[in-house]
């Protein structure tokens, strides 16, 4: 990071930031990723691997996970920090493997009664003709139909960028939180003012009228939690706010300990049915 | 210089005459081919270009028409308000304009119809309306359908064409895509059926939801179906795509379909599908029940 940049962030620190910031910050190479949020909350992580129908993909990670004594499953998209890691991670644009792999581990979460958490970090889904052969749009499609019957609970939070689809196929759950500084949309600022104004140029102005911070979409009943963010997290700074998230995630789990799995399944069905 | 704006004239009325005989639908002109052809042999043919094959885009009550038993269509939820939950600027405007110009009330038509006497729960959604695009209307048309289909225990068509979510309504839209799904997930687990047609152009966040999700999933010719539109892809990679990328045809080769199935044949192939999933003239039968 540059100099300047500090500065910049610093200033940023002291005032209320406009929704094109918070994108600016979302996408921030130095963002907390998933796996430092895994690192700094859970006890115990065991990563787990592949699809079991054509590779492992890099851009999302999951595995098994211990928090406060009780075993939950996690599964999040992963960005690599520089071009070496994002050979692998794919800027966190999971191919439809990548998808298959989030649902057969949270099938296998479902079979063994452990919770989910998602965590939710994505540019989109990534747009690129294998993609496209192998069924991206299925592959989202089945997640969400599949995780509407999933009978553990589900929490989704969204801690970087929710892009569109990509960023749904791990987010229809029980409660869906957001980092302050994230940012959940349709589609890129870029691109919806690319879309309605045939001017990408302009995505400073769509950003602020598309409602996509974590104030906004909390007002909107997309998300029912914010979590304040002091300043921007980022892998170096996030242990208060991974603590505030483990004692939050710990209370979850207890408050859905005593619900029946048709309950469970019932009022996710009634969350997403509201809009 | 007279002789020239005459000219000019008179060529504007040859003009103005033919794209009157077009608007009052005696020809039409095939934006495939480009020939002249008879509006009454292109309505024989199902909307299907008599020169060169090409498929038209079809309007919901003409599809409706070509699949359904005459006469059998009811309509649901036909009046519900479109919001504007982003106070996006004329966006109500738009709508409005939508409506006069198509006579719809949004982007899909929905409700119940039979196909040889079968009772099945049908939708079909429109180009014509901004493009096909899923805001909350459509979702909540496309969902209140699929949850009447499930008490009712009626089986599912619904003939897809969008270009995705409604930009105008934000993460609203977005909420669609579970909302219908999971629908369709409660659907299913009550046994029954679901086929999705898959229509030009079926893409974004239509086809990331509903339109993958059928127990059958139909296609007409050479229509368009992805997630990524054609000029996102080629943006993400740089480099141009190979002819009939996305086409019906190519989804067929690479398993994500069943059958490629002619406009001629639809109410043919429906019917078949209905019938061998245990639907009959007068309800479901026994054995799928019992």
């Amino acid at each position: 990071m540059t100099e300047s940049m500090e500065v910049e962030k610093d200033e940023l620190k002291k005032r209320t930031l406009t929704a094109w910031e918070k994108v600016q910050i979302a996408r921030d190479n130095d963002r907390a990723y998933t796996q430092d949020y895994i690192n700094h909350i859970f006890d115990q992580f065991m990563k787990l691997h592949g699809d079991r129908l054509f590779r492992d993909d890099g851009s999302i990670v999951g595995g098994i996970a211990s928090v406060d004594g009780q075993f939950v499953t996690v599964i999040g998209q992963q960005k690599g920090r520089n071009l070496k890691e994002n050979e692998k991670r794919n800027f966190g644009m999971p191919y439809p493997e990548g998808y298959r792999k989030a649902l057969r581990l949270m099938k296998q979460a479902e079979k063994f009664n452990r919770p989910i958490i998602c965590f939710i970090d994505t540019p989109g889904a990534y747009c690129g003709m294998d993609a496209e052969e192998r069924g991206q749009g299925e592959a989202i499609a089945r997640n969400l139909y599949e995780m509407a019957g999933i009978k553990v609970p589900i929490l989704s939070i969204v801690i970087g960028e929710g892009g569109s689809g990509g960023a749904l196929a791990l987010g229809v759950a029980n409660e869906v939180w957001m980092l302050e500084n994230a940012t959940y949309s349709i589609l890129s600022p870029e691109g919806f003012a690319s879309i309605l104004w045939k001017d990408s140029k302009r995505a400073g102005e769509a950003a602020e009228c598309m409602k996509i911070t974590a104030h906004e979409l909390k007002e909107l009943g997309i998300v029912e939690q914010v979590i304040n963010e002091e300043e921007p997290i980022t892998n170096i700074n996030c242990q208060g706010v991974c603590d505030c998230l483990r004692e939050k995630i710990i209370d979850f789990l207890k408050k859905y300990r005593g619900k029946t799995k048709e309950e469970i399944v019932e009022e996710r069905y009634q969350r997403f049915r509201k809009y | 210089m007279l002789f020239r704006t005459q000219g000019r004239k008179s060529k504007k009325i040859i003009e103005n005459y033919h794209r009157q005989q077009l608007t009052e639908g005696l020809f039409q002109k095939c934006e495939a081919c480009n020939q002249i052809v008879y509006t009454e042999d292109v309505i024989e043919k199902k909307h299907v270009c008599p020169n060169c094959g090409h498929y038209f885009r079809v309007t919901p009550m003409e599809r409706l028409g070509m699949v359904l038993d005459s006469g059998s269509f009811e309509e649901w939820d036909k009046d519900l308000k479109t919001k504007n939950p982003l106070d996006f600027p004329e966006y109500e405007k738009k709508i409005a304009r939508m409506q006069q110009n198509t006579g719809l009330s949004e982007a899909v038509v929905t409700g119940k119809g039979k196909i040889g006497g079968i009772e099945t729960a049908i939708g079909v959604m429109s180009a014509n309306f901004m493009m096909g695009s899923m805001g909350m209307i459509v979702g909540e048309k496309i969902t209140r359908m699929v949850e009447r289909a499930t008490q009712k225990g009626l089986p599912v068509i619904l003939f897809c064409c969008s270009g995705g979510a409604r930009m105008q309504e934000g993460m609203m839209s977005l909420m669609q895509m579970a909302k219908t799904s999971q629908a369709l997930k409660h659907h299913s687990d009550t046994g029954q059926l679901y086929i999705s047609v898959l229509t030009d152009p079926t893409t974004g966040g239509v086809t990331a939801s509903f339109a993958m999700l059928g127990d059958l999933i139909l296609a007409e010719p050479k229509a368009l179906i992805g997630f990524a539109g054609p000029r996102v892809i080629e943006q993400t990679i740089h480099q141009k795509l190979p002819e009939g990328f996305q086409s019906a045809e190519f989804l067929l080769e690479h398993g994500m379909i069943d059958k490629i199935v002619s406009r001629k044949k639809m109410r043919k192939v429906l019917y078949f599908l209905l019938q061998s999933s245990g639907y009959h003239a007068n309800g479901k039968g026994e054995e799928k029940n019992g």
